[in-house]
Order: C-alpha cells, then structure tokens, then sequence
C-alpha cells in the first residue's frame, strides 16, 4: 500500500521495532548482563576537589579476602587521554594529582560489591591539598594556581576570537543597539540509567567491552591508546542505552577501569556507577555567562551582533573546545546576522568537566539572543513574532560565519505556533499573573567535521538479504532511546519494499558493524540514514536484476512493494522479495552490501570553521503560556507549542516524541535544574534534591512538524532531538515578563528570583535578576574573516562515497 | 548472613538464599535473574524499581525480601499473560510511550496498580500516581496518552478496537497522515505493529 508521496513506511506512525522488548522488561541494558564468575568493581574517588597525591597504599585492600585485583594509575601505561585531540587531559586513575571531588585514583574487583566497597576503605591515601578553584572569577584571580598545565592561559582552557565584518561600524549606524548580560546556569543530563561496564578480559588476549556508551567508535580508539593494546585485539559492544543526552559521549573511567582490572583478574569485571557518582562524573551543560550587543534597524531588522561568552569547564577538557565554538556558533543560522564578532573562552574549576548535553553549547547562547530580541522589540513596539518572521534566514544562503544553510521552515514554524496559541488575541492582554512568551531556534543535522580528523566516512551500514526473505542492517549507531534502530529499519523497508518487523538491526558492535561516530550532535538519522539508503539500493539493484533478468524486461523496468519485486504498472508480474533474493543470490552470490555516508565538505576556511557546519539545520519555534504566582514566584507552565521544521518526519509519532521530550527538558531547564557546587561538593547530588519536572510539573504540550523535504536529508529528513529544546527556556523567561513584567536574565528561573524582581519593581528599580558583572578577562584581537552572509549556497554539495 | 526466603513471584515460588540485607531489588535481578526491574537511584527516589506487592506499588530498593514473604510479587515480567500483552504493555508501545525504556518497567507497574483500581483515571490521576516514577526521555505525554488508552481498553475486555476513541495524537499533520486507514485489524500480540498505526488518529 502506498501511502503520502508515494511512501509505503516513511510518514507513517508506528511503534518503534524495539518497543516490545521495552515494555516487557527483555532489553538488556549493560547493567543487565552477568558472564561467569564475574567480578564486581568500585573506583576510590577523591574527597578533595584540588590534591596532590603523596601515596597511595593498597596493601590492606589486596590482602582482603575476596578481592581479585587492586589498580592504580600506575598500571597504565604512561600518558593521558581526551575525546578531542587538543584535550589530552584526563586519566582513568590520577597519578599525581586530583583536581576535582570524585577523581578516581583506584580500583577495586572483588567477589561482590560490597567486599569491593570495604577494600576501597583500606586503600590508603595521602594527599596535599592544593587550593581549590571554584568559579570562573577564582580561576582568573588565581593564576598562580593551575588546575591543568596546558592552555590558552593560567586556567584558560580555550580562548576563540573570531570577526566576521565591521560590528562596530554597523552599531554606529543602528536605529537601536542593546547590550545585554545574561548567565545560564550549568545541569545535568540525568539519564535514569547510571552509567555501567562490563569487560572481559579473555584467555587469548582479547578484550571485550559492554557499555552504556553513546560512541562506542571512540571508546575503541581511546581504550587502544590507554591500555597500549591493538585496537584489532579491543571489541566494544553498546548495549541499549538508557537515556544518554550527552552524557554517555566521552569515556570513562569506569570503563576503562573495567578493562584493565578484568585483565588483572583474570575475570569478567562489571562497573556500575551509583547515582552520586553520576552526577560527579557528569560532561553536563557548561554554565556560561554571556554579553550580548545587537545592533537593529527601526523595523526589527538585525544590523550586527557582538557576542561574548565565558564558560565554566570543570577540571577537564573533555568536549570543552567544540562546546566554546558553539556558543558562538549558531546564532547566524537561525536569524540573518549581516557581520558578527565572537569572542569565548572556557575556563578551567575544580569541579566535574561539562561537555556535551543535548543542544551541545547552543541553549546557552540562545536563552540570551531570544530574551534579548524581546527586549528589543519591546523597545521599537514590534510584535516579537513579526521581528523574528522578518529576521529569519533565508534558504540556500551562506551565513556570516561561513554555514550553509539549506532549506528552513523557520516562518512557517512562528506562523504555526502564533496561530495555534492564540498569540496575537492573548500578548499583552492576559490578566497580571499570566504570560505568554516566544522564542526561535535552529540546530545541526549532525556534525560536518568528526571528532578526529580523517577522510573516512562518518557512518557505514551493510545491509545483508536473507534467501528467506529477512534483511540485517549492520550498523555502528547506538540506540540511546531515540528510536534510532527503528529510523534504519523504516529507511531500508521503504527502499526494498519489505516491512520493518522483516527487519533485523544490529547495532553498535565493533567487531561486527561497520564504523558510525556515535549518537551525538542529531547525526544518526541523516548519516547513518543515507548510509543505509545507499546499502538498500544497492541490494535493490542487484534483485531487480536478477528478477528482470528473469521476467525478460529490464532492470530499470522492476518496483518493490508489499513484499514484492515487480513490473513497474504491470504489478501481477512478479514475484515475492524472497524469490527475488534467491535468484539474485543464485546470480550474484552473497547478498552483503555497504552503504558510506560523510557529509558535504563545507567546513568555513578559518581556524574553528569546523565546528558549526553541518549537512542541513532544524529549525524550531515556541510559544509557551506560564502563570506566575506573584505572592510565591513560583513559575507553573500552562501549555507549550512547538513548531518544529524536521525537514520529513519518518515517523511522526517518533518526532513527536522527541519534540515532547525536548519540550520537558527545556522546562526542567528553564525552572528548576541545576548542578551547582559549595565547598567543593555538589550541592545536590541525589534524584531527590536535583530537581527534574515529574508527570504533575508538565503542562500540556503541542507538537506542530513542518516539513521542508531538504536535499541533503534520508528522504528530506532533519533532526528532531536538540533544536526542539532549544526554544523552549528563552520562551518561559519572556512569558514570565510577559505575566509579571519581571526580567530574569539567568537560569533556572527560580521563585526565589522571581519575588525578587517582583521587589525590586516596587521599590521602582529595573524589575531585573541576573548577573551585572563580567570576569576581568582580555580576549586576543579576533582574527578577520570576511562575512559570507547572504552568498548562495554552492550549488552542488560535494558529498564524500555518494556514488 | 544468608536467609532461606520463598517468594511468590509473577505467581510462582521461588526459593531463594540471599544475604539478609539484601534489598528485594537485588534479590529479584541477581538471585532471581529478573533483570526487567530497573535501578536509577537505590534510594527510593526516582520510582524505575518499582514493582508490585499483593498489587500495591512499592519501592523494591527500598524493600527487604522478607516482608514479601506470603506475598504476591508483581514484576514487569509479570504483565503479560500468556503471551498476550497487558493492554498497558500494548499501549506504551504503540503509542511510543517508551523511548529508551529504563523508566518503563516502573511506569507500567505504576500504571497498573492506579488502573486495576480505577480504569477511567483523569489525566489528573495518572499524573499524580505516575508522579513517584521519573522519566527523562518522554515528556510524560504519551506516557499519559498510553495509560488513558488502555484503561480504555481494559474497560472493553482488553482489545483494540477500531472504533475506540483515539488518543491524542497532537497537532501534526503527519499524526494525522499516521491515522490513515490500515488493511487489517489492529493485533494485540507482540511484535506486530500496524495497530499503532489506527491508534493515532486525531480526535474528532
């Protein structure tokens, strides 16, 4: 049966291939797998967030009975590791020093966990505690204090500075030009399942790895190089992840903890982290503070924009330099930005290092840009949806910065969300107490540069027919709940005309699966997407074929639907997929084929145009309803629309899933979550007193899908994950605004913050919470780029393995 | 110390040597190899352990095995009978209401002790007796949409039907493409799909 242009799988809702192993308790997540005398591991973390190391004295521990291995950071081989090659930073157990509350600096595996807990209390160790850095302005202060050795500083992890045009001279010419600081607070991923390992360490030198990892690729290459073993002898297998967001993307201590103490052991070892050291292991949001200057015509139009940020990293560099580029990154894409001046730098503290949560530097910066814009249009009485409508990029242009973008449904997305909200009957005219507010977005369809650079593709799939009539898709991608083992299984069943249960996908195995880069940056479903179209057609060709051959017409004759291979407009002439399978196999033999996806090589030609380009940007817009209780300040969410430009949905009830999902951490984001730290500790490291939204905190929620059908895309899919949440923060503070005249420039938006403002309003002052002061820091002259804004797009993309 | 316990588990008894202070959660994924019961937090925060004792929802890290003696244990592996899924089972998955599934278990158990009680809970009430389990992937919504869909069916003998009201499906036009008539009738058997499919048309 066909369905929408011409689809048979593609747009329809289904449920995911893997829900019924999901609602019946039968997915294995790593934590759920025991091998044969395995041994249970526990790391010795550090109490202190700065230390020295004097000693360390295992003695006690080894001679516990019960325990199979105790490990040091001596039992490495010499050097550090870090997810990005400028960021060789970390060790799976400190050496010399810890730099922040929760360092590991040994391991233990003994016969249970609780043997393994009371060896940890026996180790012995001595520390020299150094001062500790707890904030940016500490670090600043105190260059005489290094929390790490190398960097763009004393303490500075990363400085980027970056001019595309004149800012300055198009401020000196602008109807209005606003100045704004605004600071977002740092939170966590929170996935519900703690992250585990379990490896295997077998008799003939070979090393198997189970993990809740998001880039199984790049714990395969990393392990290589800290364990000094040939990666050919390493075999990492992604189990289900069970909820990532970015928190499962470097490797961890853990892991490789597990590995080696397996070697040790003679034993398979598992690792499973508590809650607590979760949060301390975190590679959460960066906390950043951020000044923003815009320069607008007297219609709304941007002139210019001069953006600064400083971010908070933590100990370590983990994803830290790509996180610093993106705050600066995508504000061009979702609004037309003539000339732009970036300025960040990421400073070094002794707390957990931030990298990488959904949305991956860019909610930071666009809290600011969003509550900006409504200030502004406030200042030159215009509707902030028309300002926006009018500010939006234009499709198939170049921006300042040198990205591509592509298709956007950016307008349709506001139209959509003033309509279905009732914008325009209810800004401004809702009773004291209730506000609406809106914001827009844009966000990668998955990175344009890897992680380390190389000419290889960013995801492969073989796809392999069955003479039964099943198909295997073989691929390097982790499903961390996204859906994406149901996303290849609907992209291979469209293109050789079988159903998605005649599928089987097998993911993330690296001995098995050819190479994909992991579940990060929106990626999967577009390149590991293509990389499986290019695989199914390539079988395809082959059956039709074959089954041309044997019908007496010509392959380019063939169509394959419901099941069947045949005559295009003469459908009783054919014959089942199986059949067809088996005369091509009969003709071809093994019926095995590749499919290779990078993307177009777009990057900018400057130093730190890597990071920002990606095949095709999501676009998204939000309205949200709050009511504001002016006696308590607390914030309650009425009901929030998102628009949402997914380019295709491949299954809407899976995009919208991810929109609503997005949607909830966006709230969670805006009011109520944050990692925060005193005396070197985290505030809160518990479910309990982390506040995260429940079932009663959410509002109801109203998910619109524009689609745009973009070139680049599996079908003209985009991304729906990241840029759906991205909105939804600056929404709820210009709601706020909106109900109570109350600015808070900084999150979350607290009650607390809320009656302050409120106070301060009576006392005829600014009506404003947020940070006043910037850290005392000089950034290098930028370097000069010139602006590529409104250039047309190149006309033919040059996609790596398209043929 | 070791203790000699027989738990009734998904109806069945099982003898078990365990460790005393060993909490019910242990017990039923290591001693029992019942790993559907999930861990997010062993202290009774974020609800992915709960399970059921004599159908009331506890807190299975919380829990000692020996008050569960003489006791009926419920577990996500429990739910279907004989193959045939509970309708929340069936619900959660049509409707997409589990994303990377580590919450799902608990939720379903959750569900089902509000449900057996009272199958036309408001939204009101699934939110307030879903409000101990905590979902980081889903937003609640189609969590929500899924427990209404099956008290639904769980007042009409446990089936899908074409006829039902539907869920909600929000404002998209792909939901409502998704809603298109389907060739058969929607199955209520694992691993078959296509009754989503009729699951999400809009209202009317």
């Amino acid at each position: 049966m066909t369905g929408k242009d011409g689809f048979s799988v593609v747009g329809q809702g289904r449920p995911k291939i893997d829900a019924w192993a999901k609602v019946t308790g039968e997915t294995k997540y790593a934590d759920d797998l025991a091998l044969p005398r395995m041994a249970y591991g526990k790391l010795l973390r550090s109490p202190h967030p700065h230390a020295l190391i004097r000693s360390i004295d295992t003695s006690r521990a080894r001679a516990l009975p019960g325990v199979y291995a105790v490990i040091t950071g001596r039992d490495f081989p010499s050097g550090k590791y870090g997810i990005l090659p400028v960021s060789q930073d970390e060790e799976a157990l400190c050496v010399e020093k810890v730099r922040m509350v929760g360092d590991a600096v040994a391991a233990v595996a003994a016969v249970d966990e609780e043997t393994a807990e009371r060896a940890l209390r026996l180790i012995e160790v001595r520390y020299e505690v150094l001062p500790p850095l707890m904030s940016i302005e500490d670090s600043l202060a105190h260059p005489e204090v290094r929390i790490q050795e190398y960097g763009d500083g004393p303490n500075v992890h990363k400085v980027v500075a970056l001019q595309f045009g004149d800012v300055e001279a198009v401020f000196g010419q602008a109807a209005l030009v606003r100045e704004d600081v605004f600071y977002f607070e740092g939170n966590t991923h929170l996935p519900m399942e703690e992250h585990c390992a379990v490896a295997h360490w077998g008799p003939d030198g070979k090393l198997t790895l189970w993990s809740s990892t998001q880039s199984p690729h790049y714990v395969h290459r990393l392990l290589e190089k800290i364990l000094d073993v040939p990666r050919a002898h390493i075999r990492v297998i992604a189990a289900p992840v069970g909820g990532g967001f970015g928190g499962k993307t470097d490797p961890f201590s853990h892991e490789i903890a597990a590995c080696k103490l397996s070697q040790v052991a003679g034993r398979p070892v598992k690792i499973a982290l508590t809650r607590e050291e979760v949060f301390y292991t975190h590679r959460g949001r960066h906390p950043v503070l951020m000044w923003i200057k815009t320069g607008f015509r007297k219609d709304g139009a941007i002139t210019g924009m001069h953006f600064r940020s400083w971010l908070d990293g933590g100990a370590y560099g983990s994803y830290g330099v790509a996180s610093t580029f993106y705050t600066g990154a995508l504000q061009t894409v979702t609004y037309k930005v003539p000339v732009y001046r970036f300025e960040g730098a990421r400073i070094f503290t002794n707390k957990p290092p931030c990298g990488p949560k959904r949305g991956h530097g860019t909610p930071q910066p666009r809290f600011a840009l969003e509550c900006q814009l409504d200030k502004a249009a406030e200042q030159l009485g215009l509707d902030p949806a028309e300002m926006r409508r009018r500010n939006a990029t234009e499709p198939f242009t170049k921006t300042a910065n040198h990205l591509t973008v592509t298709t956007t449904g950016l307008v349709e997305c506001i139209d959509r969300v003033v309509e279905a909200s009732g914008w325009r009957e209810k800004r401004g005219r809702l009773p004291r107490g209730r506000g609406i507010g809106l914001a827009c977005s844009s966000y990668l369809t998955g990175a344009g540069t890897a992680i380390y650079w190389n000419d290889m593709p960013h995801s492969g799939v073989v796809v392999k027919a069955d003479r039964g009539g099943g198909v295997a898709v073989l691929s390097g991608t982790t499903d961390i709940g996204q859906g994406s083992d149901s996303v290849l299984a609907y992209l291979v069943a469209e293109v050789l005309g079988i159903e998605p249960k005649d599928i089987r996908v097998h993911p993330a195995d690296t001995d098995l699966t050819p190479v994909d880069l992991g579940s990060y940056s929106s990626r999967v479903t577009l390149m590991a997407g293509n990389a499986a179209i290019q695989a199914a057609e390539r079988l395809r060709a082959r059956l039709f074929e074959a089954a041309a051959k044997k019908l007496g017409v010509t392959a380019s004759d063939m169509a394959a639907r419901d099941r069947r291979v045949f005559v295009r407009d003469e459908e009783d002439r054919g014959m089942s997929f199986a059949e067809a399978v088996v005369l091509a196999e009969s003709m071809h033999g093994v019926l095995a084929f590749p499919g290779s996806y990078a993307p177009p090589k777009r990057a900018g030609k400057y130093k730190g145009g890597g990071v920002g380009p990606s095949p095709c940007y999501s676009f998204s817009a939000c309205v949200v309803e709050v009511d504001v209780d002016a006696e308590t300040g607390e914030v309650r969410p009425r009901e929030v629309w998102v628009a949402h430009d997914v380019g295709r949905a491949l299954n809407p009830l899976l995009v919208e899933g991810q929109v609503e999902g997005s949607i909830y951490m966006g709230l969670g984001e805006a009011l109520m979550e944050e990692q925060v730290f005193r005396k070197g500790l985290h505030k809160f490291p518990s479910l309990l007193d982390y506040k995260s939204p429940t079932a009663l905190d959410m509002p109801e929620v109203h998910t619109i899908l524009v689609e745009t059908d973009d070139p680049e895309g599996p079908f003209g899919a985009k991304e729906a994950w990241q840029g759906p949440l991205l909105p939804v923060i600056p929404a709820v503070a210009n709601a706020v605004y909106d109900a109570v005249g109350v600015r808070i420039d900084e999150t979350p938006i607290t009650p607390d913050k809320v009656v302050r403002g409120l106070e301060l309003g009576r006392q005829g002052k600014p009506a404003r919470v947020g940070r006043e002061r910037l850290p005392v820091f000089t950034f290098p002259e930028p370097r000069a780029v010139e602006s590529a804004f409104g250039q047309p797009a190149d006309t033919v993309a040059e996609r790596p393995f398209a043929s | 110390m070791k203790a000699q316990l027989t738990l009734t588990v998904n109806g069945e008894e099982r003898d078990v040597l365990a460790a005393v202070h060993k909490t019910l959660l242990e017990v039923l994924r290591e001693d029992l190899g019942l790993t559907g019961t999930k861990h997010g937090c062993e202290l009774g925060e974020c609800g992915a352990c709960t399970v059921l004792v004599d159908g009331e929802p506890v807190l299975s890290c919380l829990t000692l095995p020996i008050e569960c003696q003489g006791r009926e244990i419920t577990t996500v592996e429990g739910l279907a009978e004989g193959g045939r899924l509970h309708p929340l089972q069936q619900a959660f998955a049509e409707l997409g209401a589990a994303q990377c599934g580590y919450c799902t278990p608990g939720m379903l158990l959750s569900a089902r002790a509000l449900i057996e009680g009272n199958p036309t809970p408001t939204r009101d009430e699934v939110r307030e007796a879903l409000a101990g389990n905590l979902c980081r992937c889903t937003g609640y919504s189609k969590i929500l949409d899924a427990v209404e869909l099956a008290g639904l069916r769980m007042r009409r003998g446990g089936q899908p039907e074409r006829s039902e009201p539907q869920a909600r499906a929000g404002d998209s036009p792909g939901a409502r493409r998704a809603g298109q008539p389907e060739r058969s009738e929607p199955p209520a058997r694992a691993g078959d799909s296509p009754g989503a499919r009729a699951m999400v048309e809009p209202k009317a």
